[in-house]
This record gives structure tokens, C-alpha cells and sequence, in this order.
């Protein structure tokens, strides 16, 4: 065996440990020394509880020598998200609003992963409450791309992101409003996936947006992503947006004829690196030369995608963090007269600049008199974005674009200019509008940084995007990619 | 111009819905916790945490509806109004603004009569909506600071909104007992005031009589009490009155009332109105009304009290003060009736023993006061009572059947309540039958006549005094121990006297 436990993928580890060739002991000491060795400069995690993990690591193994064997996760490491509760550990998002705050409850996900006999395996940084595109938001740490340290790893799953491409885990949890876990998916060379809206469980899930956010799986190969998947995806009645099981078994039969896949009018133009437009082109390519029929499909409402999504977003974000006011949890002022006067100051002084600029956009186009102009119209649009892919999701079975316009960008650099960083979601943002499921795929490079690209299905297709990713990355050498570090 | 002045009055009641657990949370909920006890993660709005719809509570308010004759939509949804207040976990509250889960509906009310004896008159209140939101936590404030309690948080409240349709104080009393006499009866809620389970805003406007638009009206929130409502709506139509007839113009304002002084006084005016920010909640997805939900809470919807106020002069033929108290107890009334059922031919003889001996005996033995304003519903328990219906019934057929006198009954059912045992079977034991042996009794009534020291009656009822006879009656009763029919004595002593 060549390879170092740390490059292999979480198919491969859970094989070996099947084989007997590996413990559970083996791979968690193995990332602990990683760990050790690569976080202070990566900045991906943001704490490991070594004895905690060590202990479920030979839990696991107990159970693997009695038989007892829970899941294919079973002893392998998943790395959580800052903003996904599990209990007993802090739950941030980043913030120091959160700073203190320990979960007294599991996620549905963790509660998923904790009965697949997974190990829960630190926590990962992210932009302040899900909020950016770089993990430059975050009030804990900065976080750096493994390609080249000096860049950004993406966002908001970034802390995900990077912790995949470094070899520091095998598995990740992301959450995705507008793009956070592909986007940074792309910039650091790893697979990633949005699932359908209602899909996984938002219970745990700190809220950004509610009628977007996804939590979603992410990993170095397709066949890793699709392992999470399978275990995250499951009803829970905590949450009811989440689909019960007689919507899931309404799942679309993946009808094998030959893949017909779409791609929007002027996808490659405008705003679109070379380098990325080539990789998007050689995929498509490769995909004809698969004997996929290529049909270009008109989104002429993608264009508003954008600007709906930061009225959106924003105002159920102005909800969903009017919570933070120090009275029950979290930061609490130590410099005021009256109740309010301390919920007003300790959430000037717990929120962030990224934080505070949304809460304030989110609660103008939700005032009296604004509303129509901008809340009740973002609707509309939103409306007309879902319908216009749901028609072109009947002629095809996935949309194919870039994942991100550009590759990753220097740490600072975008940091004074939000909205050209809101151009980094341009291709995301259209499936949380519209509730569908979307992944990244590695498939190539712009100079030495990952590139992917972006496949987007009907509601509940995750298996035929999965089979199509799949498809790609066989034939390709991007799988399981990490940098030398 | 017309000196008289009409006042105009909606209210918005909110009660708290009984269920088991809150509106939008697992956690349980009921009075005389410690703080803090009814809480969990939902219910504090930890971060990650969601709501998730309380089947119960949403039955319990399409239930209302049903109840009050309201159309029930075939979907309800939920919005968040925004507010920092830091008794309101979230700081913002679920609730409903576009589409409630009731829509429309009447409650009939009875104003008060001329007399108690009286019936007075009814009129029919209409109801705008109701909508399904959650209750907020209690803030109370020390020298040493601010002090929150969340148990109430999340409690199932439905927001009941009347159409402006109340004229007066007494109307919106009445309307206020009527309300609570469905809810209870329904068991849709419990409405126990002194526990905060029914508070009430009050929007008043006056006009002068015969206007058609209406006045700038105000909102006084938080009324906890009817007589609250009466005093307020009393003291602010006075007010508003007198500002207009002072050249004032009334202004659009929020107000609050102290009931200690009975004095109301400005809370915020319109300019200062909370922007609330309203939006879909994304949480809590439409929720659909099924056909046969409502079809199958039809069928507990009770019959309407004043429905069966009019059955029971109409088709019983009792008296209205009978009926009036028999139908503000649901079980009272279904415990008359089966009663009823035992001896159709006396209703009012059963209805008379309910509603006056029964209740007084339940009263006093439950400590509850009849009849004061702020128990509409008269609180008895029927459970520890000992008699069963058909034992009453039984006890008015030995009435009727001229076994016992009146006098004797009331001994008798003495009896029954201490004890529980069939009235006929108290009376064997006591010896009380009635003495109706027309032989033996004509035997006493002729020995009582010829006594020297009646002669004096006699003399007194052949000459034209009617009265004189009952002179005789007392020698006669005493000489059966009282066991005498007093029927057969009058017709006796009338055939004997001739």
C-alpha cells in the first residue's frame, strides 16, 4: 500500500476496514497526526475533540469485532459544519455572537450519521452564519485554499472544502443557500452536492435562509458523496419541509436512454474565465462523446437570479437572526441600562460587518412600503426562475454550466467589493431558487486551481446526477485529487 | 343634529386553545409551574431548532369554527410578524395574517332582561376570522433587574376578531359569556380568566346615532377580565364622547388600561405603530384541511346553548329562568335531559330541581359562587355527585304520583345527596309514604270537624273565607304525622263542610 491513509477515499477506507486491513484506531490516528501537522495553516477546522473521536473510533472497532457492523459509514470520520448542532460541542457558525453556545441537542443529521456508527469528527469553519463566499466572514479563523495558500478555499463551507482537499477528512457536511457548498466544492477540487430542497432534514441546521438552505455531503470522489447522501437523506418529522417517505418513494426512475443534457443560451460568455469555459467545454465534449444529445435551453430569468436571491436570503435572514439578542443564549452585552438598550448592543457588538449589511438589506425590502417593490417581486421572480427550469427539466435531464465563473481568488481581494463577491453564486444560486438538486464535479484547471463544473436535475434526481458525475470522473483523473501539501 | 351617541365596538379575544402540548413544540404546558419548567429547544428558539404544526391545536380552532358557523378554509398557513421583545423567544411570532384558519361565523348573544325572570334580547354577533398564532413568554421586572418566564411561550392562542357589531358594554359582555359558554362547551378551551386564558383587545369608536361612518376608533389592549371590558369600554366611548363634544378630534392610538383605577391611557399613537414586517414563515408550509377533518369534528360540535334555550321553553315547556341556568353547564343540561328521558312527563319538575336544589348542593359543596360575572359557566363537577338522573327522575314521578308531598320531597332529596340512594327506597326507610287512603283519612278529617275548637273556621268558611279551611288543615296533618295527602284533605274537608 502506496497510499497514505489520508489520500484514501471513504469507499476505499470502509472496504479496508470490511477487509480487516485497517482499524477505525488506525484512521483516526492517521488524521490526528494530519491534523497536527496541516491545520494551524489551513484553517479548516475549528476544533477536534482527539479523546472524543479516539473514543468513538474504538467504539467502532468493538462493534466491527462482534459483528455488529452499522452501516458502510460505520468508523469512518465525517467532519460537521459549524453551523449543524451537535450536542455537546459549540455550536458557532462562526460568530461571536455564538461563541459560547453548546448544543444541547443532535442535528437530524448527525443523529443520521451517529446511528450509521460514523465517527463525528470536528468541527469546520465557515463565513458567520453561512454568509459569503470565501470563509473570510468567519470571526474565528481564516481559512486557505490547499491549492495555493494564498487564496481563498471558497464559501461558506470553506473550512469543508479545504479540510477534503488537504486529506484532513474523508467526509464533510456542508449547508448551501445560494451556492456554499459547490462553490467552495469547485475551488477546492472536490465533489459536492446541494440535494433537493426537502430532501435532508434542516433540523439542527442553524437557519439563514429557510427556504433555501440544504444541508449537503461533501467529498473527494462521486461514489463518497453519494455514500453521505444516502444516510443524511432520511424523513424526520422535526422538520416539515422535509419530505416523509411517501414523497420520497415518488423518487423519478432513472430511465436509461441516452442522457440529454442542457446547456443554458451564453453560459460560457460573458464574465467567464477562459480556462474555465475550456474545462466546461471539454466536459460537455465528453459527454457527446458519451452519446449524450447537447440541447441548448433558454433560462431567460437566470439573470435575476441573483438579485432575487440577496432580497430573499436577506429577508428571511433578518428573521431567522432576530433571535440573537444575548437575552437567552449567546452574546450578551455587559454595557447596558434597560433590556432592550442590551439586545440592541449585543447584537451591534456579536455581529459581523457581512452579518449586520444583510440583516439591514433584509429588513429594508420587508418594510412597509418597500415590501411590494422588493419582497413581494423577488417572489414573482423566484417563481418564474423554478418554472422556467422545471420546463426545461422536462426536455432534459440535467443543466450543465460552469460551477463558478472564475477560479478562486486571492485572500482580500474581493473583500471591500461585495457585490462583485455575489457574482461568485451566479451559476449556484438558480437551484436554491428553485429547490433542485445540484453538484460540482472536478474537471480541471485554470493554471494550478481546481475547476469544476455544475450539473443541475429535476426534483429528486440525485441518482441520475450521481450517475452521470460518475460517468465523468472514470474517465478522468480528477477523483480523489489533493495537492502536495 | 342628534345629541345621542351610538358607541361601536369589535373586540379581539384570545384564547388559549386546550391541548396537551404548545402550538409549534413537543413541551407540555399548564398553570402554576416554576419558570422556566415548560421549555425546550423549539421553544427557546435555540439556533437550528423548528416549529412543527400541533395537530391538536389546529383542531381545537377548526372546531371553533364549526362551532360558531365559520367557513373552514381548505388551507391555512402561517406568517412571521417581527418584533424584538424579549419575551418573544424568536422575536417574532408565528401567526396567521392572509390565510386564517376560520374565516366568518356568528355567535348569538343574549342581552340582559327586565328582569331575572326575563328573557332579554338576542341579537347575533358577527365573526370576521380566526387565527391559530403562539403565545408570547411573561417579562417581569425587580430592583435588580429583568426577569423572563417562556413557560407560556408557544402556547396555542387563537385570535378570535369580531366584526364591529357590539353597541355597548352589555353587549360586549354578553358577547364575552356567550363565547366562553361555547368554548367550554366544546371543550375547545378553558377560558379560565383568573389564569390569564382569556384576554381581550377592545376597539372603540362613537358616532352620533344615525351616522353611517364610523369614528376614528382605539385599540385597548389586554383586558384580562369582562368586567374589564365593561369598564373600559364605559370609560373610553365616555371619553371619545366628550373629546368631540369638546371640538377634539379623536386620535388613532393603541391604549392600555389600569384596572385598579379603572382608568385607561395612552400606550402608542399611530405614528409610532409597529412596522411588523410580515412574510411567509418558510418553516411551516401551507397546511391542507382536509373535507374529512372538518365533516368528522362536526359531528363534536354540542348544540347550541341558545338553541336549546328555545327547545327547552318551547318543547319542555320550562320556565326560562330554569332553562337559562340548566344551558350555561353542558353537563348540567345533558344531565337534566337524561333525567328527562326517565320521566317525559315533568321536565319542568326535574328542570326545577336541577337548576335550583342540584346546583345550590353542588355549589356549596364545590365552594363555586352561581352566577357572578366572571363564571359565566357555573364551575360544578357532576362527578362526586351522588344522585343519578334517573334517581331525580324517580323522586319527581313519587311527587307526581302524589306518594310524597312537596314537603316531603325536599326531605327526601336531602337525603339522596348525602347518600345516593333511590328516593323511593328513603322513603320506605323513613316511613314517609303519603297517607292517601280515602277511607281512613275522611275518618280523621270528619273526628278534626267535629272538635269544638275549630268551630270558630267553620263558622268563618261556610260564611264566605275561603282561607278559614287552611285553619284546619294543621290538626288534620298533625294527627297523620304530616303523612296526610294534602290534596285529598282540601277535597275532603270541602265534601264534609258541603
Amino acid at each position: 500500500m502506496a497510499e497514505e491513509i489520508y489520500q484514501l477515499s471513504a469507499t476505499e477506507i470502509s472496504s479496508r476496514l470490511a477487509a480487516g486491513k485497517l482499524t477505525s484506531r488506525a484512521v483516526v490516528e492517521a488524521l490526528i497526526a494530519r491534523y497536527h501537522q496541516l491545520n494551524k495553516k489551513i484553517g479548516a477546522f475549528t476544533s477536534l475533540d482527539e479523546k472524543d473521536v479516539l473514543a468513538q473510533a474504538d467504539a467502532s472497532d468493538a462493534r466491527r469485532k462482534t459483528g455488529k457492523v452499522l452501516s458502510p459509514l460505520d468508523g469512518i470520520p465525517v467532519a460537521i459544519k459549524e453551523n449543524i448542532a451537535v450536542k455537546g460541542q459549540p455550536l458557532t457558525c462562526s460568530s461571536k455572537m455564538l461563541a459560547n453556545l453548546v448544543s444541547p441537542y443532535d442535528a437530524h443529521v448527525v443523529e443520521a450519521l451517529k446511528s450509521a456508527g460514523a465517527i463525528i469528527y470536528g468541527r469546520l469553519n465557515m463565513d458567520e452564519f453561512a454568509m459569503g463566499s470565501s470563509t473570510e466572514n468567519s470571526a474565528i479563523q481564516k481559512t486557505f485554499n490547499p491549492w495555493d495558500l494564498a487564496r481563498i478555499p471558497g464559501g461558506s463551507s470553506g473550512g469543508s472544502a479545504a479540510s477534503l482537499a488537504s486529506g484532513l477528512v474523508p467526509l464533510a457536511l456542508g449547508s448551501d443557500t445560494g451556492g456554499s457548498i459547490r462553490q467552495p466544492a469547485s475551488h477546492c477540487g472536490i465533489v459536492g452536492m446541494k440535494p433537493t430542497y426537502g430532501l435532508v432534514s434542516r433540523f439542527g441546521l442553524v437557519a439563514f435562509a429557510s427556504s433555501l438552505d440544504q444541508i449537503g455531503p461533501m467529498a473527494r470522489t462521486v461514489a463518497d458523496c453519494e455514500l453521505l447522501l444516502k444516510v443524511l437523506a432520511t424523513p424526520d418529522a422535526r422538520d416539515m419541509t422535509c419530505f416523509d417517505s411517501t414523497q420520497r418513494s415518488q423518487l423519478p426512475v432513472a430511465t436509461e436512454k441516452s442522457l440529454r443534457i442542457g446547456i443554458p443560451k451564453g453560459v460560457l460568455g460573458k464574465g467567464v474565465g477562459a480556462e474555465v469555459a475550456a474545462a466546461t467545454q471539454a466536459a460537455i465534449d465528453f459527454y457527446k462523446s458519451k452519446g449524450a444529445t447537447i440541447i441548448e435551453v433558454d433560462l431567460p430569468s437566470s439573470e435575476l437570479a441573483v438579485p432575487t436571491y440577496y432580497v430573499v436570503a436577506t429577508a428571511e435572514a433578518s428573521s431567522n437572526l432576530a433571535r440573537y439578542d444575548g437575552v437567552r443564549y449567546g452574546h450578551r452585552s455587559s454595557n447596558a441600562k434597560t433590556p432592550i438598550e442590551m439586545m440592541t448592543n449585543s447584537r451591534s457588538e456579536g455581529f459581523g460587518p457581512e452579518v449586520k449589511r444583510r440583516i439591514l438589506l433584509g429588513t429594508f425590502v420587508l418594510s412597509a412600503g418597500y415590501a411590494d417593490a422588493y419582497y413581494v417581486r423577488a417572489l414573482r421572480a423566484r417563481s418564474k426562475i423554478r418554472a422556467e427550469h422545471l420546463a426545461a427539466l422536462e426536455k432534459v435531464d440535467m443543466i450543465l454550466s460552469p460551477t463558478v465563473p472564475t477560479p478562486a481568488f486571492k485572500v482580500g481581494e474581493k473583500v471591500s467589493d461585495p457585490l462583485q463577491l455575489y457574482l461568485e453564486d451566479i451559476f449556484t444560486i438558480p437551484a436554491n431558487l428553485a429547490g433542485l438538486p445540484a453538484l460540482s464535479v472536478p474537471c480541471g484547471k485554470s493554471g494550478h486551481l481546481p475547476v469544476g463544473f455544475h450539473l443541475v436535475g429535476a426534483p429528486l434526481s440525485e441518482s441520475k446526477l450521481f450517475a452521470a458525475a460518475q460517468l465523468f470522473e472514470s474517465a478522468h483523473s480528477f477523483a480523489n485529487q489533493q495537492p502536495t501539501l | 343634529m342628534s345629541n345621542e351617541w351610538e358607541i361601536v365596538i369589535g373586540l379581539e379575544v384570545h384564547v388559549q386553545l386546550h391541548t396537551r402540548s404548545k402550538v409549534f413544540a413537543s413541551s407540555s404546558w399548564g398553570f402554576g409551574k416554576e419558570p422556566n419548567e415548560q421549555v425546550d429547544p423549539v421553544v427557546l428558539g435555540l439556533p437550528g431548532t423548528l416549529p412543527v404544526v400541533n395537530r391538536e391545536a389546529v383542531e381545537k380552532a377548526i372546531l371553533f369554527g364549526l362551532v360558531v358557523d365559520a367557513e373552514i378554509p381548505e388551507q391555512c398557513a402561517w406568517d412571521r410578524k417581527n418584533y424584538f421583545y424579549p419575551d418573544n423567544p424568536k422575536n417574532y411570532q408565528l401567526t396567521q395574517k392572509d390565510f386564517p384558519v376560520t374565516m366568518g361565523g356568528k355567535v348569538e348573544i343574549e342581552l340582559p332582561g327586565a328582569a331575572r325572570n326575563i328573557m332579554g334580547e338576542h341579537k347575533w354577533i358577527r365573526i370576521h376570522h380566526a387565527h391559530l398564532e403562539e403565545d408570547v413568554g411573561k417579562l417581569s421586572h425587580s430592583g435588580s433587574g429583568s426577569l423572563v418566564d417562556y413557560n407560556r411561550a408557544g402556547v396555542p392562542l387563537l385570535e378570535i376578531v369580531t366584526e364591529p357589531d357590539l353597541r355597548s358594554s352589555a353587549e360586549a359582555a354578553a358577547f364575552l359569556n356567550a363565547l366562553v359558554v361555547k368554548l367550554t362547551q366544546a371543550g375547545v378551551a378553558d377560558c379560565d380568566m383568573e389564569k390569564g386564558q382569556l384576554r381581550c383587545d377592545a376597539n372603540v369608536s362613537v358616532r352620533r346615532m344615525g351616522d353611517i361612518q364610523l369614528g376614528t376608533r382605539t385599540e385597548t389592549k389586554n383586558l384580562n377580565s369582562i368586567s374589564g371590558v365593561r369598564d373600559c369600554i364605559i370609560y373610553e366611548s365616555k371619553r371619545q364622547i366628550a373629546q368631540i363634544e369638546a371640538g377634539n378630534k379623536i386620535t388613532q392610538e393603541t391604549r392600555g388600561w389600569n384596572a385598579e383605577m379603572s382608568r385607561g391611557y395612552v400606550l402608542r399613537d399611530k405614528e409610532d405603530a409597529h412596522d411588523y414586517r410580515y412574510f411567509p414563515d418558510p418553516d411551516i408550509p401551507t397546511l391542507k384541511i382536509s373535507r374529512e377533518t372538518v365533516n368528522r369534528l362536526q359531528k363534536l360540535v354540542p348544540e347550541a346553548p341558545f338553541d336549546r334555550q328555545r327547545r327547552y321553553i318551547e318543547k319542555l315547556n320550562l320556565p326560562y329562568t330554569a332553562a337559562s341556568v340548566l344551558i350555561a353547564d353542558k353537563a348540567l343540561a345533558d344531565w337534566f335531559e337524561t333525567a328527562v328521558a326517565a320521566h317525559p312527563t315533568n321536565a319542568a319538575g326535574i328542570a326545577n330541581w336541577a337548576a335550583n336544589d342540584l346546583l345550590r348542593e353542588l355549589s356549596a359543596q364545590s365552594g363555586a359562587e352561581i352566577g357572578s360575572d366572571e363564571t359565566p359557566a357555573v364551575k360544578i363537577s357532576l362527578d362526586s355527585c351522588l344522585i343519578k338522573p334517573a334517581q331525580l327522575a324517580g323522586l319527581v314521578k313519587l311527587t307526581d304520583e302524589g306518594v310524597i308531598s312537596k314537603q316531603q320531597a325536599k326531605e327526601v332529596f336531602t337525603e339522596m345527596f348525602k347518600t345516593g340512594k333511590d328516593a323511593l327506597a328513603i322513603v320506605e326507610a323513613k316511613g314517609l309514604r303519603q297517607n292517601s287512603d280515602t277511607g281512613e283519612l275522611e275518618k280523621i278529617v270528619a273526628e278534626v270537624i267535629a272538635d269544638p275548637a275549630v268551630a270558630k273556621s267553620i263558622a268563618e268558611y261556610r260564611a264566605g273565607n275561603e282561607k278559614a279551611i287552611n285553619a284546619l288543615k294543621g290538626p288534620i296533618m298533625k294527627r297523620t304525622q304530616g303523612k296526610a295527602n294534602p290534596v285529598m284533605i282540601d277535597q275532603l274537608l270541602r265534601k264534609l263542610l258541603g
